[in-house]
């Protein structure tokens, strides 16, 4: 008869030699079934010497064992390889596209409309609108600018018939947000604009944010500092700023505000200046008990320094192939 | 205004460079938009005499010039200039010259004929920015001598952007006073020594409208050289400040005009006809102007007649019947005081635009006509000899704007600015800008002089001491408002949500025009908009959008032109309806799609978009604001959609919006090149909401049900869903439409219709019997309503 320990080293070649589970069970069964040879040889201990039957069975039940050990490992590296083949077969191009859809974005003037209006809000500013089909009354005549005023040349204004016009400034809102909510007042007001000008550098159609503040001791100086705390806000960075004397017919002083840029250009952004007091009264607000500021900014102005935008008019022409660089 | 540094630094010449200076005025308020330095690098040009003209042999526009550069040497020159004459003196660049436009000269065949040099334009020697030839230079030029020499270059010519409310400052002497106030140079002495009568004749002059005409001075010259020719350091002047020279007696007027910011005329006092008298036109007369064109007379109109009816209008332009000429002798010069009333948007009504309309419009010094006329009359009888007879100043004063005392309170100063600023400095700014100062206790009592008739106010005053003492030095203080704390309100969401919602949808955000083509709006809006402008920039930009369609399907069409074949749009932003005066403005949300569902990809074909992909976007809209019972959706029918593919969304029964396929007539118009889905709906309405308050939920477990039911095709899913809904109220939690069958087995013009109730109590577990008998009910329903029949 074999010697056990051949047998044993026969099972371990046997299951060396399984390729998959399949034939690995049949490897077990042959050697540890009911008919196994391993079994068998269990149940041959009876034809033993009584005293042999101790030592041969523990020596059967040895190579049983290992037997059964040795299956075990081939089990579970076979089956590990057939997961891993498994896996295998599932593997994916992790570099091609996911499925669905991508986002959209946003237009870069409200982009930018909206970073201004964060950057106020969170200042304490609330956000205000108008009409944008004005009257003669609140785009001029309240803000200081009566009849044959020659600011009102100036403005290109777009008419309808019996003397209602497209508001050329966001600035009829100060005063109808004065008349309604009264004074102390700390508002902005952003919106559509119309000049009737085309070229290069205008649009007929552009978009602007009115600020304005009222209350008993508002100075110049609050002026000069909210409004460089908002472009070192608006552009993240430090920013040198010049007030130049300017001449709005709604305030007084009146101030146009450069930012240096680049190499040392001046670039001018914006318009500001202290609430002239016949705009305060036209609202009726007391000039000699409140004082106020008030600024205009050009969005598109801003958006284009932001974002890099060199030409006005891309911003109009909704090519998404432009558009598509904002988020 | 371009003004020549040359000149300024005359009147005032503060130690600064041309830099430094520009820089000032900006801080000024009279902001700098560019500096033009002429004459550098036109050293080595010279002054060249044309001795003889030839036509060039091979080339018909070409001449060839034999010019002397004041040497023996002759130089052979071809000259392509249209105006090159002989005798003619003008500048010359020899072989070797660099000129400022970077063009050197070399020796050079130029078709076969050899030429030393060029004869050069204004442009090309950067005196200019057109030219119709080469310079023509007065025939007293040196030959040889260096150009800049006798144009009195270099100088550099600084081109200031006035604002409307200085007037003052439309003048060489007005620029200098700011400056001198500012640097503390001194001015020069504007007061001019009156010039001697030496003979008696005067033209009569009478006031009849004198708050029209408050001042008339005028001043009769005889006899003067009509051979004179105006001096090149004036001609100099007038073109470094953009004019041309014309002739003596324009140029005077022009330069004084210039100098001291008082507009003049000159007429030929021999074609005047008795008095001269100032006075509102009527309707209906007629002039015609210097410029030969004829022009009928608005009875808001000043104008100057005299006993031949209109000869001017006042202010703007001169007539043609009493205009100089070149054989002009007698000369009658005018300079009236035309106030800003009477002249505001005058020019403009008649398309006229001068250089005098533009000063009074702005306003002059209501003392400085006869200064003017002192001036033009040295200048004259400097120029072209003559004999001057008295200056007439004829005078209204009652009309004449009175001199004004402002009180300057410090206090108010202070808070106004933010600043303390001493009071001596304020004295000695408001004093050096030419104001009488009186102190008083808390402040000043000021009166401007008459030049500065924008000062009404004390703000003005304030704005002033700010302006010189430098809104730089002036601090920044962060102000600590009373205004309270803005509501935050959740009655409505804010919009930046709904373009947060569309952008994660993969929408780009347009901004369009709000005036649109008027045809457009009505193809889109099947009514004629009411709000048409009266002066629109084109056609296409003519009338206020009834909807934000027209605008997306035009950029959709633009895009697909530009191969953006997929094309997802939208848009917040107002529309306008009604008539003017009731007319109302709305905040609309307004989307566009078209293309494929996806980009294209590997996984997914190129399927196209159909009602319920953009349904289901603006479903996202609506669950921002709406709870879904609030929402259902109606067949519509509308002139920009498809019909079939048309939905009107209601809210609460209130139509809010529309959504539906682009009319394929529409889309083929705009060259779509798949079908467009569009939306719009009304923002208000779709984002107003309200704080969320809190319900139970149920513990207990739902229960869910499902029927099919075979209807007619005209029954609406949302008409079953809502039938099911209100059969038990109090149970079904929620109905879902799970699926729809037409085709075998069903009858044609009917369909099956697949609903799921999901059923729940917040108080129990449902029962069995619970559930039957929500079932049978629905099912009732749905037999009564419908016709129903239940299907196994």
């Amino acid at each position: 008869m074999q010697a056990l320990s051949d047998l044993v080293d026969q099972a371990a070649s046997e299951i060396d030699a399984a390729t998959d589970l399949t034939a690995l069970d049949a490897v077990r069964v042959s050697y540890l079934g009911k008919k196994g040879e391993l079994t068998a040889r269990l149940k041959s201990l009876g034809q033993l010497p009584a005293d042999e039957r101790a030592a041969a069975g523990q020596e059967i039940n040895q190579a049983k064992q290992a037997v059964q050990q040795k299956l075990n490992v081939r089990r579970e590296a076979l089956e590990s390889a057939a997961l891993e083949a498994k896996l295998a077969a599932d593997a994916v191009d992790v570099t091609l596209p996911g499925r669905g859809t991508s986002i959209g974005g946003r237009h870069p003037v409200s982009r930018a409309q909206a970073r201004i209006e964060r950057i106020f809000t969170n200042a304490g500013f609330g956000v205000r609108s108008g009409p944008e089909i004005e009257d003669d009354f609140h785009n001029f005549t309240a803000l200081n600018i009566p009849d044959n005023h020659p600011a009102r040349a100036m403005h290109d204004t777009f008419y309808f018939p019996g003397g209602n016009l497209l508001r050329t400034h966001t600035s009829p809102v100060q005063i109808r947000s004065i008349v309604k909510e009264g004074v102390p007042i700390r508002i902005i007001a952003p919106g559509r604009v119309y000049r009737c000008d085309s070229d290069q550098t205008h649009t007929p159609m552009f978009h602007q944010v009115e600020g304005l503040v009222i209350d008993e001791n508002i100075s110049f100086a609050n002026l000069k500092a909210v409004l460089h705390q908002f472009v070192e806000a608006f552009f993240e960075r430090k920013a040198e700023l010049r007030f130049r004397p300017s001449y709005f017919p709604f305030t007084e002083p009146s101030a146009e505000v450069d930012v240096r840029w680049g190499e040392g250009k001046w670039l001018e952004i914006l318009g500001c200046g202290m609430v002239h007091p016949n705009v305060l009264e036209s609202a009726g607000v007391d000039p000699e008990k409140y004082t106020g500021y008030a600024f205009g900014i050009g969005i598109e102005r801003l958006a284009m320094l932001r974002y890099d935008v060199s030409d006005l008019r891309t911003f109009f022409e909704n090519d998404l192939r432009f558009l598509r660089q904002f988020r | 205004m371009k003004i020549a540094e040359s000149w300024l630094r005359e009147w005032v010449n503060p130690d600064l460079d041309t830099e430094a200076l520009g820089h000032q005025l900006t801080m000024l308020g009279h902001e700098v938009d560019g500096i033009n330095f002429e004459g550098t690098g036109l050293e080595a040009v010279v002054i060249g005499e044309v001795l003889e003209v030839s036509k060039h042999p091979d080339a018909d526009k070409l001449n060839v010039c034999k010019v002397s550069d004041g040497s023996d040497e002759v130089l052979d020159i071809v000259c392509g200039a249209p105006n090159v004459v002989k005798g003619m003196k003008t500048p010359l660049a020899r072989p070797g010259v660099k000129l400022p436009n970077g063009l050197k000269l070399r020796k050079a065949k130029i078709r076969g004929v050899v030429s030393n040099g060029m004869l050069c334009s204004a442009v090309e020697l950067g005196l200019g920015d057109e030219s119709d030839g080469i310079l023509h230079l007065p025939d007293l030029a040196v030959t040889g001598a260096p150009l800049t020499e006798f144009l009195r270059l270099p100088d550099a010519v600084i081109d200031l952007d006035l604002t409307p409310n200085r007037g003052d400052c439309f003048s060489v002497l007005g620029i200098a006073r700011d400056v001198a106030a500012l640097t503390g140079a001194s001015l020069k002495d504007a007061s001019i020594e009156p010039v001697k009568a030496t003979i008696g004749d005067s033209q009569p002059v009478e006031l009849v409208e004198p708050q029209g005409c408050p001042q008339f001075a005028g001043r009769l010259v005889r006899g003067i050289n009509v051979d004179a020719e105006s001096p090149v350091w004036m001609t100099e002047r007038l073109r470094r400040s953009g004019l041309r020279a014309i002739s003596p007696i324009v140029d005077i007027t022009n330069y004084v005009m210039l100098e001291l910011g008082q507009p003049l005329h000159a007429y030929d006092a021999s074609k005047l006809q008795g008095t001269i008298r100032p006075r509102l036109a009527k309707t209906g007369e007629k002039l015609t102007l210097l410029d030969e064109k004829q022009i009928e007379l608005l009875d808001d109109t000043l104008i100057i007649t005299d006993d031949s009816g209109p000869i001017g209008l006042a202010g703007i332009m001169g007539g043609m019947s009493t205009a100089v000429s070149d054989a002009t002798t007698d000369v009658f010069f005018e300079a009236a005081f035309w106030p800003q009333d009477f002249m505001a948007g005058r020019a403009r009504a008649y398309g006229l635009h001068t250089d005098a309309s533009l000063r009074f419009e702005r306003g002059v010094d209501p003392e400085g006509q006869g200064r003017a006329v002192e001036r033009a009359t040295e200048l004259l009888l400097e120029i072209a000899g003559g004999d001057a007879g008295p200056l007439v100043v004829t005078s209204a004063d009652e009309f004449l704007p009175a001199s004004r005392t402002i009180r300057l309170r410090q206090t108010r100063l202070d808070k106004l600015l933010g600043a303390q600023i001493d009071s001596d400095e304020v004295e000695s700014i408001l004093e050096g800008l030419g104001l009488d100062v009186t102190a008083v206790s808390g402040g000043w009592d000021v009166t401007p002089p008459t030049f500065r008739f924008d000062l009404e106010i004390e703000a003005d005053l304030i704005e002033e001491v700010a302006r010189i003492h430098g809104y730089d030095s002036i601090p920044e203080t962060t102000a600590f408002s009373q205004a309270g704390l803005e509501t935050v309100t959740e009655s409505t969401v804010d919009a930046e949500k709904a373009a947060a919602t569309l952008v994660a949808r993969d929408y780009q955000e347009v901004v369009t025009y709000s005036f649109i083509d008027a045809e457009a709006n009505t193809i889109f809006t099947g009514d004629e908009s009411e709000l048409v402008l009266s002066n629109p920039i084109s056609s296409e930009m003519s009338v206020m959008r009834a909807s934000l369609w027209p605008g997306m399907v035009a950029a959709a069409s633009a895009n697909n032109a530009r191969q953006q074949d997929r094309v997802r749009i939208f848009e917040i932003s107002k529309s306008f309806h009604g008539a003017l005066g009731e007319h109302t403005e709305v905040v609309r949300i307004a989307g566009l799609a078209t293309g494929s569902v996806f980009p294209e990809q590997w996984s997914s074909g190129a399927e196209s978009l159909d009602f319920f992909d953009i349904k289901g976007d603006v479903e996202a809209l609506l669950a921002l604001a709406a709870e879904s019972d609030e929402i259902s959706f109606e067949n519509a029918e509308h002139p920009a959609l498809q019909p079939g593919q048309a939905a009107k969304v209601m809210r609460s029964g209130e139509q809010i919006g529309l959504l539906g396929k682009l009319h394929p007539r529409l889309a083929k118009r705009y060259d779509l090149k798949r079908a467009a889905y569009v939306f719009e709906l009304d923002a208000a309405k779709t984002l107003a909401s309200r704080a969320p308050s809190a319900e139970i939920v149920s513990r207990f477990p739902a229960i869910r049900r499902d029927i099919a039911v075979v209807v007619d095709d005209t029954v609406s899913a949302g008409e079953l869903v809502a039938a099911v809904a209100e059969s038990s109220p109090a149970l079904i939690e929620d109905v879902r439409i799970f699926d729809i069958y037409t085709g075998a087995g069903i009858e044609a013009g009917r369909k099956s219709i697949a609903i799921g109730l999901i059923l729940q109590e917040t108080s129990r577990t449902l029962t069995d019997e619970d559930a039957d008998a929500a079932m049978a009910a629905a099912v009732n329903k749905l037999q009564d309503k419908f016709a129903a029949v239940l299907r196994d």
